[in-house]
């Protein structure tokens, strides 16, 4: 049975948008499910507080990024020959595309900092409880022609009943796929024109992180950890921080943030 | 002790020394071939045990579409037909289709699944959902990523799309577990599409965001095709709680 989240609790009030990055590792505050320890199949509370939170409206204003540097702690993720470990380079391409989202005026909260693994769903944990923000989590891949990028949505997940801004845990992401394709689209759009050979689109793919997520969530993958030296792959970090920070500026003024964190959009 | 003796002593113990020399680098490698030809007996008895798929010859031969990569640059599939004596029962076709996409092609390099991984056990219920259970080597052995994770399990839909109409959706289990991922990126949780008419058919649309002027190509919903994934929870209690990846 699916245990039902509602996101729409007093975490929109409690969880401030000027959140720092380091306070945004931990799960807000009242944000239902945000421990690790309380499982999200458990269900969570419901009640006036959603309705409450349905009736001031709909904001506009994207002005979170989450960033995702995939795996970490004992999980290195993709490994090349060259001991290039992918778990290490999302992180410092983490830092790039912090460093250039920050600058175009978005607040970047990261899922981690340094080499610890949060699990899957903690990482959606920090995503959910954000209020205005969209998810990208960056990978480097095992294949691929090296030095291409590709942008990944989930695919189709099966529909989501709006029962009183209700969300279940599992299919989080149900109602955000179509702009997470168009974000997706955005951003695949800015690394075609960088990165010769990469898709002009972004491509449906079943990323376990993504489905959990109840916001405009994205994979970007980079080719990849074969190359023989890992200068290669520094390279790029520039081009995709700058894909992204321009994608993302570009589906701002096309979102209109849902009224509270995790709350159907 | 004379002198003598000691002389005989010395140049016992030198003879000793040069003997274990030459003989230590041949008994390791005795030990080592010993282990690998263990290793090797245990693989092919595992496979032996797992692989019993019955060839009957007056099987009619067909012509079946497997689903390798095409380009190991562009990372895109397409089907080789391959001409097998196949079952009419659809588990034991199942099974004559993933060991032949097991086995992987002629060049190796369009291979999409590892070549030591076999195929454990293989289950169709009356719905239509079938559960493939394969060795953890599918899940160790895979190149980590988006795109090789995402094309071993494509290949495995796509060909069974195409050679076993009565799989409609597959569930993928690695050495009898349900898993979170394949090799930390793509979904196991729940069962991909496999036969693609049936999937489209209950298919709703999503519901549009209200309230919001998202462009019109983002308020599409795509069609589920082979490969996708779909509700989580189909399988009763195949479910478990989230671990860490």
């Amino acid at each position: 049975m699916f245990g039902l989240l509602c996101m729409a609790l007093m975490a929109g009030a409690l969880v401030s948008p000027s959140l720092t990055p380091s306070q945004a590792q931990q799960p807000a505050p009242g944000a239902p499910a945000t421990s690790p320890t309380a499982s999200p199949t458990t269900g969570g509370a419901t009640g006036p507080a959603a309705s409450a939170f349905g009736t001031q409206g709909q904001q506009s204003g994207l002005n979170i990024v989450v960033l995702d540097p995939a795996h970490g702690g004992t999980d290195p993720g993709a490994r090349g020959t060259g001991g290039i470990r992918e778990s290490e380079i999302v992180l410092d391409f983490a830092v790039q595309v912090r460093r250039t989202l920050e600058l175009q005026g978005f607040q970047v909260v990261q899922t981690r900092q340094g080499n610890e693994n949060p699990s899957f769903d903690d990482r959606s944990a920090t995503t959910n409880a954000q209020r205005g923000a969209v998810f990208v989590t960056l990978h480097i891949s095992s294949t691929g022609l090296p030095g291409t990028a590709r942008v990944y949505v989930n695919s189709d997940l099966p529909p989501v009943a709006n029962a009183g801004g209700l969300i279940p845990w599992d299919r989080a992401q149900a109602p955000f796929l179509g702009l997470s394709k168009a974000f997706g689209d955005l951003v695949q759009g800015f690394l075609a024109q960088r990165f010769k050979g990469s898709p002009d689109t972004a491509q449906s793919a079943s990323v376990r992180q993504l489905r959990t997520t109840a916001a405009p969530a994205i994979a970007v993958e980079v080719s990849s950890v074969t190359v023989e030296d890992r200068a290669d792959l520094d390279r790029m970090a520039p081009g995709v921080a700058d894909a992204i920070a321009r994608g993302t500026a570009a589906f701002k003024p096309s979102y209109v943030v849902p009224s509270a964190p995790g709350a159907l959009p | 002790m004379t002198p003598s003796w000691k002389y005989w002593l010395i140049g016992g113990l030198v003879v000793a020394v040069l003997a274990a020399a030459i003989y230590f680098p041949i008994l390791r490698r005795r030990v080592k071939r010993a282990a690998k030809l263990q290793q090797q007996s245990e693989e092919q008895a595992r496979r032996e045990l797992t692989q019993p798929i019955p060839i009957n010859p007056s099987d009619p031969r067909v012509k079946a579409k497997v689903f390798w990569v095409s380009d190991a640059i562009d990372s895109t599939l397409a089907p080789v037909t391959v001409e097998l004596p196949l079952s009419n029962d659809p588990v034991l076709r199942s099974k004559q289709v993933l060991n032949t996409l097991l086995a992987g092609p002629v060049d190796a390099e369009l291979r999409t699944l590892p070549p030591d991984a076999s195929l454990l056990a293989f289950y169709l219920l009356p719905d239509g959902t079938a559960i493939a259970d394969f060795s953890e080597a599918l899940a160790t052995s895979i190149p980590s990523g988006i795109v090789s994770e995402q094309l071993a399990v494509n290949s495995i839909t796509r060909t069974l799309e195409a050679n076993v109409p009565q799989v409609q959706r597959l569930k993928i289990l690695i050495h009898g577990q349900e898993v979170e991922t394949l090799a930390g990126h793509l979904d196991l949780a729940g069962t991909f599409v496999v036969n693609t008419k049936v999937a489209q058919e209950p298919a709703k649309p999503t519901p549009t965001p209200s309230g919001t002027d998202q462009p019109a190509a983002a308020a599409q919903t795509p069609a589920a095709g082979p490969g996708t994934l779909t509700a989580t929870r189909t399988l009763g209690k195949l479910g478990q709680s989230e671990s860490r990846p």
